[in-house]
């Protein structure tokens, strides 16, 4: 956090921001349930979530997306600095109980705009090696 | 037919304020495993320029969702939500959120498209402050399933 903070200048398209893994278990759901306010019980009850097809509880989207973008705030070492997130949801992460989900998420530079003063960071999140977020894709305004 | 197609181009009007508060801040943060002192702490906040404690990127979607229930709870527009299945989302920010803001949002239903038995309905919730002021505008998108075969 006390990291001296990325400047466009410094930067080159492709180069590696970091890499994260984010461990989530059935209370990560819980807590983010009630804090999203998402009670969708495929979120928390094995026996819908089966009923609709899934193998098992799964994580919230919005979880992953939530997640997955805070290594990015923590290398802008602002997190008001991201000016725009998006993703695609493409695949879901079971959540099994007991144990946790090990999301990956590596971020990569993949433009910079010296006039706005913004790079845009691709975000890479796999679960199991398969893509649970596509076009991961964050601006973040830069000094 | 899962969705109702002539509901894109509906504006629903603006509800209540939202009002964002410290507490509610910290929570979010805490469920992403947020950990900047900006979401927690306001002199850390003040810091960087900003009157209090910011909220995280997705935080919005709290704002977001609360209109986008006009759309989904709509009678008229057939949306079953067991059906539904969560796209795509995406955030634009004007600024970020913080504590103390009183936050409006107008709903667009941007499109409906329909293919294969799959509507795709995408919504833009506008979201600006009490002066009127833009602060965030988030963009969903859901795929709901037609009825099965």
């Amino acid at each position: 956090m006390t990291a001296a903070r990325p400047e466009l200048s410094g930067l080159e398209v492709g180069q590696e921001i970091g890499r994260r893994t984010i461990a989530v278990e059935r209370g990560t759901l819980v807590r983010y349930a009630g804090a999203g306010g998402d009670f969708n019980p495929i979120h928390y009850n094995d026996v819908v979530a089966r009923g609709v097809g899934l193998p098992g509880v799964i994580a919230h989207g919005m979880f992953t997306m939530g997640a997955a973008i805070e290594l990015v705030a923590d290398w802008a070492g602002d997190p008001g600095a991201i000016l725009e997130y998006g993703v695609r949801f493409t695949r879901p992460v079971p959540v099994p109980n007991p144990g946790a989900a090990r999301i990956e998420v590596t971020g990569v530079i993949g433009a910079l705009d010296p006039d706005a003063g913004t790079a845009r960071i691709d975000l890479a999140v796999e679960f199991e090696g398969a893509k649970v977020l596509g076009k991961a894709q964050a601006v973040v305004r830069l000094r | 037919m899962p969705i109702n197609v002539e509901f894109a181009g509906r504006e629903y009007p603006p509800q209540a304020a939202y009002e964002v508060s410290r507490e509610k801040i910290r929570e979010f943060a805490v469920a992403v495993g947020a950990t900047h002192p900006a979401h927690t702490d306001p002199s850390a906040a003040q810091a960087l320029g900003y009157p209090d404690v910011i909220a995280t990127p997705t935080f919005a979607v709290l704002v977001a969702q609360r209109a986008e229930a006009q759309l989904i709870e709509d009678p008229a527009a057939g949306i079953d939500f067991g059906r539904v299945v969560h796209a795509e989302e995406r955030f634009v920010h004007h600024r970020p959120i913080h504590a103390g803001d009183r936050l409006v949002t107008v709903l667009h239903v941007d499109s409906v498209v329909e293919r294969a038995g799959l509507a795709m309905v995408t919504t833009r919730a506008e979201i600006a402050d009490d002066a009127g002021t833009p602060v965030a505008t988030v963009i969903s998108t859901l795929a709901v399933r037609g009825v099965d075969e």
